[in-house]
C-alpha cells in the first residue's frame, strides 16, 4: 500500500495514486445500473427516486435496464409473492456476476404488513443474497438513496485477492440458486439454507 | 399477458393476474375494522386518500355515523388532490409506454412531488397516508396548510397548459393514440367499466353527481365527456378532470368551515357496527371504487369485499387489443390506467 501522507503530497501535485482494487471498485460502484422492474408500491417511491427532484443519477445508478443480462444491481421494489418469487430467482440466475441485491421496503425483507397473506413470500432473502436491506412501507427516496451508498461503501470495500475476496471473483463459487416451484401447499423448498441463514433470535431480550 | 400474433396484429390476448395477490380481503377479514384502513392505502397505491375515503364511506353507511362538514371538506380537498396527482402520473406513464421514457414522466413526478409534500404536512406520510377515520379525519389541517395548497392550486392550471402545450398537439402522440382501439358507449356499459375510461366512451356517468357522497352537490363542475373513445379521448379526458378539480379546489379550498373534524361519537378502536351490510363507493381516480361490507356484530368484518375499478376495466382489454398492432398494446393497457394492487388485491 502507498503511504497516505505521500498520496496526499502527490495529489496536490496533480497525480492520483490509487491500488489498482480501488480505482477498480470506485468504477464499479459508481456506474451500478439497476434493474428496470417494481413489483408493488415501493416501484412508485423508486420511480420517484429516478425522477427531478431526488435525481438517482447523481449516484450513477440512473441506466435502468430492461434486461437482466445489462444489469448489476436489483432493486426488489415491493411484495413479492408466491406466485412472483420463481420469476424474481430466475431474472436473478440471469443477471451476470458481480450483482447485488436491494431488498426495498418491509414486504420484500419480511413480507411485511402482508406477512400473514397465505400468497405472499416472507421475505425474498430466502432464496437470493440480499446485501442492503432498506426498511420503510414505502421506504422514502431519500432512504432508498442511503441504501444505494450504503452499497456503494461495501462495493468499494470488496477486495479482488486474498482470502477474504469477493464472491464474484471465485469462479468455484455458484452465481445462481435454484428456482423454486409450486409444491401442493406451497413453494417448494420453502426456503434455500445456502442464501438464509438469519441471526438466531437473541435470548438476552426475553 | 399471453398475446397470439399474425404477424405483427394481434388475434388473441389474455391477462394473466394474480402475481401481486396479497389477500387483502382475507387479512382484513381477520383484523380489526380500523386495522383494515392503512391495508386500503396499498390496493391503489397510487391514490390512497380516495381508497381511505371509499372504505370509511361504507363504514359509515353500515353504522350511519355522521361526518363533520369541516371533515367532508377536508376529504373532498384531499380526494381532489389525489385525482390531480393520479392523472399527472398517468400522462407520465402512458407517454413512457409510448416509449417517451424520461421527459414527460419527469415534469410529470415534478408535479406530482408538490402534492406529495401537501400530503405529508397534513398525514405525515407520502403515500402510504393512513388518513381517514370512521366519521371523519384523524387530524386537522396543519397551519398554513391551506395556503400552500392554494398556491398549488393557483399554479396548477401553468402545468397543465404546459403539459398540453407540449403533448395534445404533438404529432406523434396523434399518431399513436388517435383510432386506436375506439370504444362504444354500449360496449363500455356492458362492460361493466366506470370512470374516466366510460366518460371516454361518451357515456355521462360520475358518481360524484349521481350519488352526491360526501357534499359534492355544493360544488359547481363539470363532467367531461369523450365522442370516440379511442385512446386520444382516454387521454384528453384526464387532462379536462384535472381542470375541473382545480376548479372543485377552489371551491373548496374557499368554502371549508371551521369545526371538528371528527364525529365524537364514533369509536375507533374497538368499533363495532351493527349487524348488517352495506356498501359504500365514491369516484376514485380510476373509476367506481367501492367496499362491501357484512358485519356480524363483533370488532371485525365478516365479510370485505373490494370492487376495484382497474380490474373490471381491464376485463375488456382483450376486446380492445383484438385486430390492433402489438405495439399498440401498451398503449391501449396504459391508456386504461390500472394499478396491479388493486387488480389483484
Amino acid at each position: 500500500m502507498v503511504d497516505e501522507a505521500l498520496k496526499a503530497d502527490l495529489q496536490k501535485r496533480g497525480i492520483f495514486v490509487a491500488s489498482f482494487e480501488d480505482l477498480y471498485n470506485w468504477g464499479r460502484k459508481s456506474s451500478l445500473w439497476p434493474l428496470q422492474f417494481g413489483l408493488a408500491c415501493c416501484a412508485i417511491e423508486m420511480i420517484a427516486t429516478a425522477a427531478a427532484r431526488f435525481d438517482l443519477a447523481r449516484f450513477g445508478a440512473e441506466v435502468f435496464r430492461p434486461s437482466p443480462r445489462q444489469a448489476d444491481l436489483m432493486i426488489i421494489a415491493g411484495t413479492v409473492t408466491k406466485k412472483m418469487a420463481p420469476l424474481v430467482v430466475r431474472l436473478y440466475n440471469q443477471m451476470p456476476e458481480p450483482k447485488y441485491v436491494i431488498a426495498m421496503g418491509a414486504c420484500a425483507i419480511s413480507g411485511g404488513p402482508f406477512k400473514e397473506g397465505y400468497n405472499v413470500l416472507k421475505g425474498i432473502d430466502r432464496y437470493i443474497p440480499v446485501d442492503v436491506a432498506i426498511p420503510g412501507c414505502p421506504p422514502r427516496p431519500e432512504a432508498l438513496l442511503e441504501g444505494l451508498v450504503k452499497l456503494q461503501e461495501k462495493i468499494q470495500a470488496q477486495r479482488l485477492f486474498g482470502p477474504n475476496r469477493a464472491r464474484h471473483t471465485d469462479t468455484c463459487e455458484a452465481g445462481d440458486y435454484p428456482v423454486p416451484t409450486y409444491g401442493a401447499h406451497d413453494l417448494e423448498p420453502p426456503l434455500n439454507p445456502q442464501v438464509f441463514q438469519p441471526a438466531p433470535a437473541r435470548k438476552d431480550l426475553e | 399477458m399471453n398475446v397470439t400474433l399474425d404477424g405483427e396484429t394481434v388475434v388473441k390476448l389474455q391477462p394473466v393476474f394474480g402475481y401481486l395477490h396479497r389477500n387483502h380481503e382475507k387479512i382484513a377479514e381477520g383484523n380489526s375494522w380500523l386495522a383494515a384502513v392503512p391495508y386500503t392505502d396499498r390496493l391503489d397505491y397510487i391514490c390512497p386518500l380516495t381508497n381511505n375515503w371509499a372504505y370509511t364511506l361504507a363504514v359509515e353507511t353500515l353504522a350511519g355515523l355522521e361526518v363533520p362538514e369541516r371533515a367532508e371538506y377536508i376529504r373532498i380537498i384531499t380526494a381532489e388532490l389525489t385525482r390531480l396527482q393520479n392523472h399527472v402520473a398517468f400522462m407520465g406513464f402512458i407517454l413512457a409506454d409510448m416509449g417517451a421514457w424520461g421527459s414527460a414522466l419527469m415534469y410529470a413526478f415534478r408535479e406530482r412531488e408538490k402534492i406529495l409534500d401537501l400530503f405529508e404536512a397534513l398525514t405525515g406520510a407520502r403515500m402510504m397516508c393512513n388518513y381517514m377515520r370512521f366519521g371523519g379525519c384523524r387530524c386537522d389541517l396543519p397551519s398554513g396548510w391551506l395556503e400552500s395548497a392554494g398556491q398549488l392550486v393557483e399554479g396548477f392550471p401553468a402545468f397543465l397548459d404546459e403539459m398540453e402545450a407540449l403533448l395534445t398537439g404533438n404529432e406523434i402522440l396523434l399518431a399513436r393514440l388517435q383510432g386506436v382501439a375506439p370504444l362504444t358507449p354500449e360496449r363500455a356499459i356492458n362492460g361493466g367499466l366506470s370512470g374516466p375510461i366510460l366518460r371516454a366512451a361518451g357515456v355521462d356517468y360520475d358518481i360524484r353527481k349521481v350519488d352526491n357522497y360526501g357534499l359534492y352537490s355544493r360544488f359547481k363542475f363539470r363532467v367531461p365527456r369523450g365522442r370516440v373513445g379511442d385512446c386520444y379521448d382516454r387521454f384528453m379526458i384526464r387532462v379536462l378532470e384535472a381542470r375541473e378539480s382545480v376548479e372543485i379546489l377552489k371551491q373548496a379550498l374557499v368554502g371549508i368551515p371551521d369545526g371538528p373534524v371528527v364525529n365524537p361519537k364514533a369509536k375507533q378502536r374497538g368499533f363495532r357496527p351493527p349487524a348488517g351490510e352495506a356498501y359504500g363507493r365514491i369516484e376514485g381516480p380510476k373509476g367506481e371504487l367501492g367496499f362491501y361490507l357484512i358485519s356480524d356484530g363483533s370488532d371485525r368484518p365478516y365479510r370485505f369485499r373490494v370492487r376495484p375499478p382497474s380490474l373490471i376495466n381491464l376485463t375488456l382489454l382483450e376486446e380492445l387489443c383484438l385486430g390492433t398492432k402489438i405495439a399498440d398494446v401498451m398503449v391501449i393497457l396504459g391508456s386504461i390506467d390500472i394499478v396491479l394492487g388493486e387488480v389483484d388485491r
